[in-house]
């Protein structure tokens, strides 16, 4: 890893300031950026830590959740706001990576981050979050990009807003090495009856809505509208652990699986793992514990 | 270089770190405090596990100059030289949770974050929250079980 300039700005106007100067960097957490890093990805000339002066805050206000960026996964996780409101996004991210990730790992970190197979970005998608930024406000399905996000030089996330649904599930498939999602899907209907189908880890470019699942989903909110409904392999992610194919099939099947979890009498989280029945029931219950 | 000081294991230190460098380097190669591993060096093993402030945190993932002002703890506070095993060291020990022994300190740190959390945790969650440590000798059963035994024994010691 080359080396850098830490700056450690003491409020936002300074940390923009910081951000905006040749080859800077933000640090919200570090738990991608600084292991991309190391892998060559990246090689700033500074970086900017705003990890102590972004806010932290979760506050249930208006059916919507707001969480402040600067939030930690086990924050989220442990929230009693959210566990009472919208339990399934805790639960989530009570999933995302390990233990000692999410007590580092924020949610400002994870939204600028972007990854493949983030958790977080699909939650946003389905449950049609708002991302805040130091100079606006950006609508979920605006805000992730094409792999990248919106989000210009010195412009930092201050919190993210989700509308509150009851009917909403989220089931994961984990690669059997690094444990994180080959796929996962968030199914959620809306309090306006709207459904909403997000898929992450199967595009490079991260996380998506599945449109088509979505349209079949209109004529009800049922695990058999989408029978017919298959994830085009094109442009799917291959690895050694999943060809297209495969992540196309497991994006069919879990989205049936998440819409009948959501609509069923205990929507939450699942985390699905090769070949053990046991470890799918085990999830269930753990989520119903929540 | 930039001036860095914390407290690691009760001490007040202080040292002149790069930017780039990690905690888990400043424990290492500045403190001598070599209990504390490499493994991966991606955030995946666990083996570079410490406390940072309480929580368990991979301290190949953070830099030194994030700690500022911190309270570290690292494997080697658990027992000083000539005290008894800590008893999540002592079920390590009882249980042939090791082998070669490199995760062991992670695993350790982890055993000790879980034994926070929840108690005295059944063997689904404690298999659930070893997801960040990897150990390529044991299989992780006598893991399993030395955890459960340790937190057992460090509820009757602090009920």
């Amino acid at each position: 890893m080359r080396d850098f300039v830490y700056r450690n700005p003491i409020s936002l106007d300074e940390a923009r300031q910081l951000a905006l100067e040749e080859g800077a960097l933000l640090l919200a957490g570090g738990q991608t950026l600084l292991r991309d890093m190391k892998r060559g990805m990246h090689a700033p000339a500074s970086l900017i830590d705003i990890t102590g002066i972004v806010p932290k805050h979760i506050e249930f206000r208006e059916g919507e959740v707001s969480i402040g960026s600067g939030a930690t996964h086990a924050e989220v996780a442990g929230s009693a706001a959210l566990r009472e409101h919208l339990p399934v996004l805790a639960s989530l991210v009570d999933h995302i990576g390990d233990p000692a990730v999410r007590n580092r790992g924020t949610l400002g970190g994870a939204l600028a981050a972007n990854e493949a197979a983030g958790d977080y970005p699909a939650a946003c998608l389905a449950l049609g979050a708002t991302v805040h930024t130091t100079t606006r406000r950006v609508p979920a399905a605006e805000f992730f990009v094409g792999g990248r996000t919106v989000l210009e030089p010195g412009e930092i996330i201050t919190a993210a807003t989700f509308p509150v649904s009851r009917r909403a599930a989220y089931i994961k498939f984990l690669n059997p090495a690094a444990r994180y999602a080959m796929v996962g899907v968030f199914a959620s209907c809306a309090s306006d009856g709207l459904p909403s189908i997000a898929v992450t880890g199967a595009r490079a470019q991260g996380a998506f809505r599945w449109r088509e699942a979505e349209a079949a989903l209109t004529g009800g909110f049922a695990a058999e509208s989408l029978r017919d409904i298959r994830l085009s392999p094109e442009n799917l992610v291959e690895d050694l652990f999943a060809d297209a194919a495969y992540r196309s099939h497991l994006a069919a099947v879990l989205a049936r699986r998440a819409v009948a979890l959501a609509s069923g009498p205990a929507p939450g989280v699942v985390v699905l793992t090769h070949g053990s029945r046991s470890a799918d029931q085990q999830a269930v219950t753990q989520v119903r514990a929540v | 270089m930039a001036a860095v000081s914390m407290t690691v294991n009760g001490r007040g230190v202080r040292g002149e770190v790069e930017g780039r460098t990690m905690l888990v380097e400043f424990l290492r190669e500045h403190l001598g405090l070599t209990g504390t591993h490499v493994g991966c060096d991606t955030t995946q093993c666990g083996a570079c596990i410490v406390h940072v402030n309480g929580l368990a945190m991979k301290s190949c993932t953070m830099l030194a100059l994030q700690c500022e002002g911190a309270a570290v703890t690292t494997i080697e506070a658990l027992a000083p030289p000539g005290k008894p095993l800590h008893p999540m060291q002592a079920a390590f020990r009882e249980h042939h949770a090791l082998q070669c022994g490199y995760c062991t300190s992670g695993m350790v740190m982890i055993a000790l974050d879980i034994a926070r959390r929840f108690g005295e945790p059944d063997e689904a969650t404690i298999r659930e929250q070893l997801k960040g440590n990897i150990c390529r000798c044991t299989g992780y059963h006598n893991i399993v079980k030395a955890i459960a035994a340790g937190a057992r024994a460090m509820a009757r010691q602090h009920p």
